[in-house]
């Protein structure tokens, strides 16, 4: 089971309270995370990686175990506590506009 | 007896205003979606309670939301908006080619006569449409595939669609206009468009009298006299009566002739509204009072409307969605202003009166008229 946090306007959007849960086969990855979250969610589409491209938004963060994952390729396993579900990954709606 | 229901968009969150026809005592709703920009929400004709409401920010995108009881409640519907084909390039600030990129939805036109259909203004420029209520969104791409396409430019703002208007005697004819591009039209339900800006004359562009680059702000029209178009641009307020054909200046005595709205009464094809704004570097009013100018000849002889309006050290701006009309029987005004107040005329511009004083900054005001 992984555990995600989205950020407050994403959860509201979607009516979510707190985490999201959700089960994921084979490697634990950043893309495996948000396609399980977009498939659980669809209206998260476009919100958290562009439509057309797939790439993080600008102002989006990734964030697990301490760590700044943003920059990390999204294929690369996430930590494993991540993947154990002893951390939550995080997304974040970076701190930007003054 | 009749209701008005004023949907208002601001730079936090949307608000929904309410009041019977007398339009004296005010509810207000909101906000909905707070912390997200919201662009523009408007209604459709045919059934009033489905209402479109854009959302976008600089954090998660865009979002499209729906809702089919009047704004009670909403979902969020399609937010895919992929231009047809290999996007190719525009002109960039620089002069340079650049991409052409989604970014947000400008503006929402509801058909006229089908709750499901629905056309989005969107910034790279270009229209869309949906004919399922918003959960699927097609390029209308016979606009940007003109061949002036890839010389069209951003304003300040952004190079936006800003501004769909359907005639309504000929459901193939449609006006778009976009910043900075021009106003252009389709005769034949989008397959093919024209722009249709003879007679604008820009200082700022190095031919100013081109066929595309113009900073129009916005086009208004009567629905009974379809053909004579109102336009507002960057400078200068506009006059068209062959339906976009030629224009001739009708700025007149206006303390300024820039500005971004310009609306129609409901009941007077030649009575027309806009809001002079100091400059294009001060967005304020001339001499700090906020005044509406009326013209009840098409243009050119104004007056101005000042009663229940700040006549000193106001700084605001009106921008180019933020005013609308009702079609009560006494027809009413309504404008937002960047200081987050939405005033009201239930008497055609005569006096005003603040429904709200303290909203966030005010981005689109539409309103309808309830049985």
């Amino acid at each position: 089971m992984i555990r995600v946090v989205i950020p407050y306007h994403l959860r509201t959007l979607v009516g979510v309270n707190g985490e999201v849960k959700l089960e994921i086969e084979g490697p634990v990855t950043q893309r495996a995370v948000l396609d399980a979250l977009e498939a659980r969610y669809p209206a998260l589409r476009g919100t958290i990686r562009d439509r057309v491209t797939g790439k993080r938004r600008a102002f989006v963060r990734f964030f697990a175990c301490e760590q700044d994952l943003s920059h990390d390729p999204p294929d690369n396993p996430l930590p494993d506590e991540v993947a154990a579900g002893k951390e939550p990954f995080l997304v974040i709606g970076a701190i930007a506009g003054g | 007896m009749s209701k008005v229901r004023v949907l208002v968009g601001t730079r936090k969150g949307a608000f929904i205003l309410t009041s019977d026809g007398k339009r004296e005592n005010w509810d207000v709703n909101g906000p909905f979606f707070g912390g997200w920009e919201i662009y523009h929400v408007k209604g459709s004709p045919v059934d009033p309670n489905r209402l479109y409401a854009s959302l976008a920010g600089g954090w998660f995108g865009q979002v499209v939301q729906r809702s089919d009881d009047g704004g009670q409640t909403w979902e969020p519907v399609g937010n895919e908006f992929a231009y047809d084909g290999v996007p190719g390039t525009h002109q960039w600030y620089d002069g340079s080619q650049h991409p052409w990129e989604f970014k947000r939805v400008w503006h929402f036109e509801p058909s006229l006569t089908d709750p499901d259909l629905v056309y989005a203004g969107v910034e790279d420029a270009a229209l869309f449409r949906s004919a399922d209520g918003g959960k699927t969104w097609q390029e209308v791409s016979g606009l940007r595939q003109h061949p002036s396409g890839a010389s069209w430019q951003p304003g300040a703002g952004g190079m936006c669609l800003h501004t769909i208007l359907l005639d309504p005697r000929d459901s193939n004819r449609i006006y778009v206009a976009i910043s900075a591009a021009g106003a252009f039209r389709t005769d034949d339900g989008g397959e093919t468009w024209r722009p249709i800006n003879h007679g604008l004359h820009s200082d700022f562009m190095p031919n100013p009298d081109a066929e595309v680059g113009h900073c129009v702000h916005r086009i208004a029209l009567h629905p009974a006299r379809p053909n004579t178009l109102f336009m507002q641009k960057h400078w200068d307020i506009m006059r068209s009566d062959d339906a976009g054909d030629s224009w001739r200046e009708v700025s007149g005595n206006v303390p300024s002739d820039f500005g971004f709205p310009i609306a129609v009464h409901a009941h007077e094809p030649e009575t027309i509204y806009v809001v002079p704004i100091k400059s294009d570097s001060e967005h304020y009013p001339p001499d700090a009072k906020l005044r509406v100018y009326r013209s009840r000849s098409g243009g050119q002889e104004w007056e101005a409307l000042t009663h229940g309006l700040p006549q000193k050290n106001c700084y605001v701006n009106v921008l180019r969605e933020a005013m609308a009309v009702d079609t009560l029987d006494q027809c009413g005004v309504y404008f937002g202003t960047t200081g987050g107040q939405v005033y009201v005329s239930p008497d055609s511009g005569d006096t005003w009166t603040a429904i709200v004083h303290d909203l966030p900054s005010v981005v689109a005001v539409e309103v309808q008229t309830l049985p």
